[in-house]
């Protein structure tokens, strides 16, 4: 029980920093990404506090010989630059910029009740349905 | 002048915070904290290692409640977008974050904070593009 404590209570920290920071204010997303008429730079110090933060830290605990509550860590290996990686963030990146949400304030924003969060996390969760079930296709065509 | 400083000023506490419960996950459970790859693998319906990310998830969810108890503002959209687009940008997130594996939190905080370099290629990759719609289709 103790183990699902510590996930919740960071998903708290990390939807009060969402909040916080104005990631979930589209509009402060697409003033973010508006580099070229009325820039608003001020999220690129969400990246520089968590990024800075978060780098600090990293080096320190994955030292350890494992996590607090697990048997080991899960890190991601992989290190090629490949085509599904590019094509997966290039469509994301148009969906982001399309609607000023990415998933973790998209989430966080259904709490307002708001109909575009709901219709985006609805819409999000199809896209990766449909991903799923297109997976093995998918696998045939792009590496 | 104050009004731009202290956007930067929550800009850099929201973004600490960020940094704080990733670096949390990572310590506990020696996990990245990305959230499209967590509610895909919660969605799965997989068993064992479905309860973490459930509670994450949850977490997610009631820090948003208390958003909008104590700080309502933080959750306003005055975009006023049609809902088809709003629609089209979420299943591309879905799909393109599954395809790439990662969105913001996966690849641009965790990723980067490790120097990964598919990280790095990633998000500036979605950055540039996000710059790109917005140029061409505008807020």
């Amino acid at each position: 029980m103790v183990k699902n404590w510590v996930p919740f209570v960071v998903g708290v920290l990390f939807a009060l920093g969402l909040g916080v920071s104005g990631m979930t204010q589209p509009q402060k997303v697409v003033g973010f990404l508006d580099l070229f008429r009325e820039w608003d730079p001020s999220l690129a110090f969400v990246m520089i506090g968590a990024i800075g933060f978060h780098a600090l830290f990293f080096p320190m605990i994955t030292k350890r010989s494992s996590p607090i509550l697990a048997d080991q860590f899960h890190l991601p290996n992989n290190s090629d630059l490949d085509v599904r990686l590019i094509l997966g963030a290039m469509l994301f990146g148009a969906g982001w910029g399309l609607g000023g949400y990415c998933p973790g304030p998209g989430i966080v924003s259904l709490a307002s009740g708001n109909k575009e969060s709901i219709v985006f996390v609805g819409a999000m969760v199809a896209g990766m349905l449909v991903f799923h079930f297109t997976k093995p296709l998918i696998n045939k065509v792009v590496r | 002048m104050l009004s731009i400083n202290s956007e930067f000023l929550y800009a850099l506490v929201g973004g600490l915070l960020i940094g704080l419960a990733v670096t949390i996950m990572l310590l506990a459970k020696g996990r990245v904290t990305g959230i499209s790859g967590i509610t895909y693998n919660f969605m799965l319906f997989r068993k064992g290692d479905r309860g973490w990310r459930g509670a994450f998830l949850f977490g997610l969810v009631i820090g948003g409640v208390c958003l909008s108890i104590f700080y309502p503002t933080s959750l306003a959209n005055t975009l006023d977008y049609s809902l088809s687009r709003v629609a089209l940008a979420g299943f591309l997130v879905g799909y393109g974050t599954l395809l790439g594996n990662g969105c913001t939190s996966g690849h641009g905080v965790c990723g980067i904070s490790r120097f990964s370099l598919r990280s790095i290629s990633a998000t500036l990759t979605f950055i540039a593009i996000g710059v790109l719609v917005v140029f061409l289709v505008g807020s």
